[in-house]
C-alpha cells in the first residue's frame, strides 16, 4: 500500500516542478553568479528572478529585503544577533515558551552570556497574554522574536499586532514564520514586522536553503563575514540550484494559497473531527479557531506517543509527537508542557500535518487506522480498565519514583 | 526514530505476557507519568517452591519500555526469586540485543520493577536506590549523576578529568559544554561550603603531574610487583559489589585487565577502572594507562 505521509511540519517532499526548476543549475548552468563571463550572468538573472518570486510570496517592498541562507536554523539566529549586535545599548530580548529551538536555544545561550530573555508564557490553548507582552516593551529591549505559528500545534500568534506594538517603542520586530509561509496569505509591505525567517523544506523546496527577510532601513549586523554575495549581508558562494528552487516553489505556494485554505483544511477537519468521534479520551491541542489549516494535534490520554508512531509507521502512516527536532529527549515537548497539558496526555499527543498532496482516501484510511492502536496500547496501560480509563486513574496506579 | 534491534521491535509489536494477572500474589509498580515511563509487573509465585510460575506487565511507555516489560516477563518465568533477584538491566538489555543508550532507563525500570514486585511479596518495603539524571554523554551513555558521583568522589575539577574518570566526552565532544556545567555546579557549591579556596586547580592532582622523578627507579620486577599489589588492594571493594579484577599483561605504559561479574558492561565500567588507573598514577607515580584485556588482541 502507498505510504501516507501526513508529517509536513517536520519536512515536505520537494514539488517535481521545483525539481525541474533546479536541476539544470547543478549542470550546464554551474556558473558563480559573481563572474563577468556568461556562464556566471545566466545564473545571476535565475537569482534575480528568483528573488522576485520569494518578494512576491512575502509581499515584501524591495527585491533586496530578501536575503538567501541556509535555512530557518540560521536565519532565526542572525536575526536575534544581529539585533543585539547593531543596538548596544539594549540587552533584552522578548520571544515566547513555545517558540522553535532554533530560537528557543539560542536565547538560552544568550542569556548565559549576560542578556536578559523574557519568555512570554501561554494559556491552555496556545495563546499569548498581550497585557503580559506589552508591560515588557521597553527601551532595553533590542528585539522581540515571535513565531507566526507554532509548529507542533499550528496555532497563530497576532504578530502583526504585536509588531506595530514593537514598532511603537521603537523594537525591532522578528517573526519565525517558517510554518507560516506558503500556508497563510503574507503581506510584508503593510506590516511593521522587520524581519521574517522562512525555509524551503517546509514549502515543497530543498532542506538547507532559506531566506531572511530585513525590511529596508532596518540596523543590521552580518553573522558571517567575507565576499559581497547578498549584499555581503550573508556572504559566501551562492546556493543557487536551492535559491532558484525556492523560487519556484514560493510561486508555487502562491498559486495553492487557497487550496491550502480550503482543500488541505477540509481534509484535516474531516481528519480530526474523525479520529476524535471514533477514540475515547482524545482532545485536540492548540488554539482551534486560530490555526494553520494543516495541521491537528491529538492527545490520546493513557498512552505514549512513541508507541503510536511505531504502529501507525508499520501501516505505512507517517506522523510524529511533538516536534522531531525534539524526539531525542525523554520530556514532553515543551510546547505541550508549556500549555499545562497533563502528562498522561502530553506524552500521548500525536501531530498530523497535511499538504495539497494529501487526498481524502488517505484521511480515511488514517481514520480507521488510528482507533485499533489506541485500543492496542491502552489495552497494556496501567492507568486504563478492562473497559476504559480506570475510575480514578492516578490512584488506581501510583508507581514508586524510579 | 530510534536504531533499535529487530528484537526490541519484536516485541514491542508482538509483546508477550502483557495485561493483568488475576492470580498474582506479587505486584511491583515502578516508574513516573513525567519521564513518560511507568510498569507494573504482576508475578505468581508458588509459595512452597518460591518459583515464578506466570508474570505478566502492564506498561504505559515508548516502544523499548513495552519490549523491556516484555523481555523481563520472559526472562522470570520459570526462575525463583533468588534467581530473579540476580537478574540486571543489562540481562534485559542483552536479551534483547541491545537498547539505544537513550533508552537504557528502559531496562533499569525493569529490573526495578522485579526488586519492587520480590519485595511486595515477601512484605518488605522497597527502597529506590537508583539514582538516574540527565543523559549527558550519549557516546558512553554517561549521565549527571554518574558524573556528579565521581566528580564529587574524586574532587575532579576540569573536563580533561572527567573524560579520564568516566570516559564522557571523549568521543564526538558534543557533551563538553553540558559536563562544564554539571563542574561548575559542583565545584561552586564546594567553594561555598568552604572546602577549597577559589575555582580550580587546588582540589585534584593532575594525574599527569605526579612527579615520577622524586621516586627512586623501579626494576621492571618490582614494578610488575607493585601493580600487582595496587590491584590486589581494590579488589575487596569490587568484590563486595560482586566484582573482580585480574591483571592479564602488562605492555609498558598498558596495563590490560579482565573485570569480571557485575563490574562487566556496567555503567561503572568505565568509571571504575578511571578510578584504579587514578590510584595507579598516584602509587607508581608514572603515568600508565588501564585497559580492558580485549584489547590486547587488537594491539598485537
Ligand atoms: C518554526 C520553525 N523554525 C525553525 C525551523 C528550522 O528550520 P531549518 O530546518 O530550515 O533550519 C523549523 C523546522 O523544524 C521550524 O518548524
Ligand atoms: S556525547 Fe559525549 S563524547 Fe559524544
Amino acid at each position: 500500500m502507498k505510504p501516507i505521509y501526513l508529517d509536513n511540519n517536520a519536512t515536505t517532499p520537494c514539488d517535481p516542478a521545483v525539481v525541474e526548476a533546479m536541476l539544470p543549475f547543478f549542470t550546464e548552468q554551474f556558473g558563480n553568479a559573481s563572474s563577468i563571463h556568461s556562464f556566471g550572468n545566466q545564473v545571476g538573472i535565475a537569482l534575480k528572478k528568483a528573488r522576485a518570486q520569494i518578494q512576491a510570496l512575502l509581499g515584501a517592498e524591495h527585491d533586496s529585503e530578501i536575503i538567501f541562507t541556509s535555512g530557518g536554523t540560521e536565519s532565526d539566529n542572525t536575526a536575534i544577533l544581529s539585533a543585539l549586535k547593531a543596538q548596544p545599548d539594549r540587552n533584552q530580548i522578548i520571544t515566547t515558551v513555545v517558540e522553535h529551538p532554533a530560537v528557543l536555544a539560542f536565547c538560552d545561550r544568550l542569556e548565559k552570556e549576560g542578556y536578559v530573555v523574557h519568555k512570554l508564557r501561554v494559556d491552555g490553548r496556545g495563546r499569548l497574554d498581550m497585557d503580559e507582552y506589552r508591560a515588557l516593551l521597553t527601551d532595553r529591549v533590542a528585539i522581540v522574536s515571535v513565531m507566526w505559528a507554532n509548529n507542533e500545534t499550528g496555532t497563530i500568534f497576532p504578530v502583526e499586532e504585536m509588531a506595530e506594538y514593537a514598532h511603537a517603542r521603537g523594537i525591532q520586530f522578528h517573526t519565525d514564520a517558517v510554518q507560516a509561509v506558503g500556508k497563510l496569505p503574507i503581506d510584508l509591505k503593510r506590516t511593521k514586522i522587520d524581519m521574517l525567517s522562512l525555509s524551503g523544506h517546509k514549502l515543497h523546496a530543498p532542506k538547507g536553503i532559506g531566506v531572511l527577510y530585513l525590511r529596508r532601513g532596518t540596523r543590521f549586523r552580518a553573522l558571517l563575514h567575507g565576499g559581497q554575495q547578498e549584499r555581503s549581508r550573508r556572504p559566501g558562494t551562492e546556493n543557487a540550484p536551492g535559491i532558484i528552487a525556492l523560487g519556484k516553489a514560493a510561486e508555487l505556494a502562491m498559486q495553492h494559497m487557497d487550496t491550502e485554505n480550503t482543500d488541505v483544511r477540509y481534509l484535516r477537519d474531516k481528519l480530526e473531527k474523525g479520529i476524535l468521534a471514533r477514540v475515547p479520551r482524545a482532545f485536540p491541542n492548540g488554539d482551534l479557531h486560530c490555526r494553520l489549516p494543516n495541521t491537528s494535534n491529538i492527545a490520546f490520554e493513557f498512552v505514549e506517543g512513541e508507541g503510536i508512531l511505531l504502529l501507525l509507521n508499520k501501516l505505512g502512516i507517517a506522523a510524529s509527537s511533538g516536534s522531531a527536532c525534539t524526539s531525542g529527549s525523554l520530556e514532553p515537548s515543551h510546547v505541550m508542557r508549556a500549555m499545562g497539558i497533563p502528562y498522561t496526555a502530553a506524552h500521548g499527543s500525536i501531530r498530523f500535518s497535511l499538504s495539497r498532496y494529501n487526498t481524502l482516501e488517505e484521511i480515511e484510511r488514517v481514520i480507521e487506522a488510528v482507533p485499533p492502536i489506541i485500543e492496542q496500547l491502552r489495552k497494556i496501560s496501567p492507568y486504563w480498565g478492562e473497559a476504559g480509563p480506570a475510575a480514578d486513574p492516578a490512584s488506581r496506579f501510583q508507581p514508586a519514583y524510579a | 526514530m530510534w536504531d533499535y534491534t529487530e528484537k526490541v521491535k519484536e516485541h514491542f509489536f508482538n509483546p508477550r505476557n502483557a495485561g493483568s494477572l488475576e492470580s498474582a500474589n506479587a505486584v511491583g509498580d515502578v516508574g513516573s507519568i513525567q519521564c513518560g515511563d511507568a510498569l507494573r509487573l504482576m508475578l505468581d509465585v508458588d509459595p512452597a517452591t518460591e518459583i515464578i510460575r506466570d508474570a505478566r506487565f502492564q506498561t504505559f511507555g515508548c516502544g523499548s519500555a513495552i519490549a523491556s516489560s516484555s523481555a523481563l516477563t520472559e526472562i522470570v518465568k520459570g526462575k525463583t526469586l533468588d534467581e530473579a533477584l540476580k537478574i540486571s538491566n543489562q540481562d534485559i538489555a542483552a536479551f534483547l540485543d541491545g537498547l539505544p543508550p537513550e533508552k537504557m532507563h528502559c531496562s533499569v525500570m525493569g529490573r526495578e520493577a522485579l526488586q519492587a514486585a520480590i519485595a511486595n511479596y515477601r512484605g518488605e518495603a522497597w527502597q529506590d536506590d537508583h539514582e538516574e539524571g540527565e543523559l549527558i554523554c550519549k557516546c558512553y551513555a554517561i549521565d549527571s549523576a554518574l558524573i556528579e558521583r565521581v566528580v564529587r568522589e574524586n574532587g575532579l575539577t576540569t573536563l580533561e578529568q572527567v573524560t579520564n574518570f568516566t570516559k564522557a566526552g571523549g568521543a564526538c565532544a558534543s557533551c563538553h559544554e553540558k559536563i562544564e556545567d554539571v563542574l561548575i555546579g559542583i565545584v561552586a557549591a564546594r567553594c561555598e561550603a568552604g572546602a577549597i579556596e577559589a575555582a580550580p586547580a587546588v582540589a585534584a592532582p593532575e594525574p599527569v603531574a605526579a612527579a615520577p622523578a622524586e621516586k627512586p627507579r623501579m626494576t621492571n620486577l618490582q614494578r610488575m610487583r607493585k601493580i600487582e599489589e595496587i590491584i590486589e588492594s581494590v579488589r575487596p571493594m569490587l568484590q563486595k559489589d560482586n566484582g573482580d579484577i585480574e591483571v592479564v599483561d602488562i605492555v609498558g605504559k598498558n596495563i590490560y585487565v579482565n573485570l569480571k561479574g557485575a563490574c562487566m558492561g556496567c555503567a561503572l565500567e568505565a568509571a571504575t577502572l578511571g578510578a584504579i588507573q587514578q590510584k595507579l598514577f598516584e602509587d607508581l607515580g608514572e603515568y600508565v594507562r588501564l585497559l580492558p584485556a580485549s584489547q590486547l588482541e587488537m594491539a598485537r
